[in-house]
Formats: C-alpha cells, structure tokens, sequence
C-alpha cells in the first residue's frame, strides 16, 4: 500500500518536472526577443568577463613562475669547515618557512659562469686553479611572499657571509603582482554584477506580461515552488545559450593566439597556459557562470511577484 | 465556517478598512455583503482566502487561524476556496477548457481526472459546446462563466465572489446569479460582494452591511438597503 502511494507521488512528480521543462521552453519561445535580449546579455559579460580571465589567467601563470624563480643564495664564508656547512644547512633546514635548500661548490659556481658568458668565458677559466668563489646554498621558500623575512633570518646564521636575492626587484615584482591580480579581481566581480542587473532586468519584463498567470496560480493554490520551476528553468536556459558563443570565440581566438605566441615565447621560462585543459576549463566556467547568473536574474525577478 | 473575531485591518498608508469585525458564517450559507465603494467590502473578503491579513483580531477558517497560517500552508487554504472577479481574469491566450484546466495543473492533480472534471465543471456552467474558443471570443458573460468554472473545478468548500456582476448587463447577470444559486445549492457557501439592488432584493440571502470597516447591518433575507 506504501509502496503504491510512493509510485504515485514519483510518478506525479516526474510529470510535473516535464511541465515545467514544457513551461520554460514555451516561454522562451512565446517571448522570442525578451529571450534574445537576455542571452545577449549573457554572452556580452561572459564575453568580457572569459576575455578577461584568460588574460588574467596567463599573467597571474607567469607571476608564478617569476616568483618560483625568486631564490635565496647564501654564500657560505671561505672560513666554514665541512663541519660548519653541515651545522648551517640544519639550522637552515630548521627554519618553518623554507621549502627546499640546495647546495652549489664553487667549482660548479664557476662552471655556471664560464658557460653563461660564452667565449668571454673562457678568461674564467684561469679562476679554476684558485677559485675565488663561495660554496652556496640555494634556499627557496614555499612561499615566495616570504623571502624577504628568510634572507633577514638567514642573514644571522654564522658562516653566511653574503645573502642576496635581488634586493629591492622582488619586493616591487611582489606588490606589482599583488596590485594586479586585486585590480582584475575586482574588475571580473564588477562585470558579474552588472551583468546579474541587465538579466534580472530584463527577465523582469517578460514575468510582467505573465503577472496574471502568477497572479491565478496563486489564487488557486499553486506553491509557490511549482510557480517558480519553470523560471528557475528559464533562467538556466538563458545563460546556458547565451555561454555558447563566448565559448565559441575564446576558444578559437586562444587557438590562434597560442599558435601565433607560444613559438616566440619558445626558450623564455614565460609561458602560456596550454589549450588543453584550460580552454575546457574556462568554457565549464563560463557555462557555470551562465547558469548561475540566468538562475539568479529570473529567480530575482519572480521574487517580488510571489508576495502572498 | 468563517468566523471574524474583533478584525481591524489598517494599511500602511493609514486607511482603517477593516474597524472592529465580528461575524460567524456557516457551512452552506449565501452572503451579500454590501455597502458604499471603499466601505472595506473588498477588504473583508481578501482577508478570508488570506490575500490580506488583519492588523489584529483573529479570523477562523474552518478552526484555521489565518492570521496565524504560515505562507507556506497558504496554497492549502486556497485549495479550498473558489475566487470569482468582476474582470474575470482568464488568460487570453488559454481556450476555454485550458483556462479551467490550468486551475487543476498547477496544483499538481492527476491528468486522468483533470478532464472529466474540467467538461463537467463547464456542463454545468453551459459552455461545453464552446471549450476550443479564447476568451476573446466569448461576451462578457460567458467570460465570467469560463471563471466561475475555474473557481469550482476543485470543488471548493467556500466561493467568494467580488462583484462578479459588475461589468455585465441586467439579463446576463441574472444567468450568473443562476449558477451562483446551483453552486450553492450544492452545498458550497457563497460570499458575494455586489452593488446589484434587484439582485439582493429579489433572490433573498442573508446580507451584510459594511460602512467605515464596521458591519452596520445584518438580516437573514435582508434587503440592499441602498439607494443607487
């Protein structure tokens, strides 16, 4: 008998569900440029909004590797025994903020050298008899905010004789990075509003024209769930359609900017993003984005009229 | 049925519609309620399928509170209660029987029944040969005959109607005032405020006087009582 009733109520809600699926496209039909205008809306933000974050995305992907860039060298003094070396790359390793330490002789310091000046170099190669240079340890933090604060700690360890980490570079690198990540944040949730606005605004006038069928179905006892279902659905198909075509364009326009700018970026440490995953990525992003924005523009909009 | 218990209903913008109510309805009865434009008619009757609620006082609904009701249990309520307008409101791009039928789908009731009731429903309201047109094609009083047949489809226990009257001529109203007289027959109780002298003068019911938010008069086979 339970059972039975159970069959019932799925049964009903099922039919349900495929009238408000009829529902919301119907009415997406019935108001054929209202539903245009909001899918325009749509894809205009998203346009703006998908554009923006793939810049976004790529800077902030260089800022990182510049920052993983971004290490310590501690030039360990002449005078350290083997002994000290060890004691000092414990302490090092003792402090919480350091990620990983690596140590250079000086004859592969040396080596570097001579490599990186090419033919010049090669007047370097006396310097192998009797090297003037320092055995280092090369400290990155795991967070490259921090490296300021290490290179002060490091800096009072015994037997450290020089720290350096580009002075004064990466603190204005670190804040220029900051800034910018902030101005884009606040830029991409700017556009999101606004877009929110223009939907819930212009769903609004097409729930106007249908007030007398809200109005009815309250009046003879309709929930106000069953009134706002097919909305809800409208909504979601506005900013599903409206996501294809910035879909569409970001994705072809990064193909071309990638074939035209990865070649020329070739052999920096600076790269683009690849387009597998992250085109996926931005369009599911995008597609969600829709979703929530149509979602939230009807349901808005119907609000005001489900007043009991 | 109905009972009002010292209703006041003020308005935020300071109108005192509803000054002091009591009254009792039973099961089955057949109210007029009349009384001077802006006497608080209209008032009394949305507070009793809630569409207002009383400032204070409290308003019983088949033992309900309704100043108490939960919004969410506001559609139960409604469930039970037939509304019928001057304007009709049907809408016009719906035929006949889908306007009728709209009232069954949206509170979710079974299709299989859906149809037998809906052509019954307009059996009774004589408009089955008329169930493919729109409401556009129809005259007034067969217009408000679509919406008293939506108002019943459900078999309401209470019709409340607000002037159903008013925007047609003397002999159609009196074909509405037939059916309003079936319906209660039936058994269902009926609220109707009207400003239709011969009406309440020549098909007796009891009749409620409303002036200032306050009942000033109720008879059992009253008359309008008002000059027009």
């Amino acid at each position: 008998m339970s059972a039975m009733s159970k069959e019932v109520i799925t049964a009903m809600k099922s039919r349900t569900l495929r009238r408000h699926f009829r529902e919301s496209f119907k009415s997406l039909a019935r108001n054929g440029w209202m539903t245009f205008a909001s899918a325009s809306a749509v894809t205009v933000t998203l346009i703006l909004v998908g554009v923006f974050f793939v810049i976004m995305m790529n800077l902030n992907n260089v800022a990182t590797s510049i920052e993983e860039d971004v290490e310590i060298r501690v030039h360990i003094d002449v005078a350290a025994t083997e002994e000290d070396q060890q004691i000092l790359r414990e302490q090092i390793e003792q402090i919480s903020e350091v990620g990983s330490i690596a140590f250079i002789p000086k004859e592969e310091e040396l080596d570097n050298m001579i490599n990186s000046l090419g033919e010049d170099g090669e007047a370097f190669k006396l310097f192998e008899q009797d090297n003037p240079l320092n055995d280092i340890f090369v400290v990155k933090t795991k967070n490259p905010t921090d490296t300021m604060t290490v290179a002060e700690e490091l800096q009072e360890l015994p037997y450290a004789s020089k720290v350096k980490y580009g002075q004064g570079e990466v603190e204005k690198l670190f804040s220029f990075i900051n800034v910018s990540r902030n101005v884009g944040l606040v830029l991409i949730i700017g556009l999101l509003f606004t877009a929110m606005f223009l939907i819930s605004n212009t769903i609004k006038i097409t729930i106007v024209s249908r007030r007398r069928e809200i109005e009815i179905m309250k009046l003879v006892g309709a929930t106000n769930a069953f009134i706002r279902w097919p909305f809800f659905l409208e909504g979601l198909w506005l900013g599903i359609l409206g996501s294809i075509l910035p879909i569409a364009l970001i994705a072809t326009s990064y193909s071309y900017a990638y074939d035209y700018i990865a070649p020329r970026l070739d052999g920096h440490f600076i790269q683009l993003l690849e387009f597998n995953p992250f085109v996926f990525q931005v369009s599911a992003l995008l597609i969600l984005m829709g979703a929530l924005i149509g979602i939230w523009g009807s349901l808005m909009s119907v609000r005001k009229f489900l007043k009991v | 049925m109905i009972e009002m218990q010292d209703v006041y209903k003020r308005y935020p913008n300071g109108v005192t519609a509803a000054n002091g109510i009591d009254v009792h309805i039973k099961q089955g009865e057949f109210v007029y309620v009349v009384g001077p434009s802006g006497a608080g008619k209209s008032t009394f009757i949305k507070m009793m399928y809630r569409e207002e609620k009383p400032t204070s006082g409290k308003i019983f609904m088949n033992g309900v509170n309704l100043g108490e009701l939960k919004n969410s249990k506001v559609p139960n309520l409604r469930r039970d209660i037939g509304v019928v307008f001057q304007d009709f409101k049907l809408l016009p791009t719906l035929t006949v029987y889908e306007n009728v039928a709209f009232a069954l789908e949206v509170i979710e009731e079974q299709p299989k029944n859906i149809k037998k009731r809906v052509m019954d429903t307009l059996d009774l309201v004589n408009l089955k040969h008329k169930v493919r047109m729109l409401p556009t094609e129809l005259s007034g009083g067969e217009q408000q005959r679509v919406s008293i047949a939506r108002s019943i489809v459900n078999a309401p226990k209470l019709v409340i109607a607000d002037e159903p009257t008013g925007n047609l001529d003397p002999d159609t109203s009196w074909e509405i005032m037939n059916i309003f007289e079936e319906i209660n027959t039936r058994g269902t109780t009926v609220v109707m405020a009207t400003h239709n002298k011969d009406i309440v003068n020549t098909i007796k019911h009891r009749v409620i006087a409303i002036e200032g938010g306050k009942i000033v008069r109720d008879e059992q086979r009253g008359d309008y009582g008002y000059e027009v």
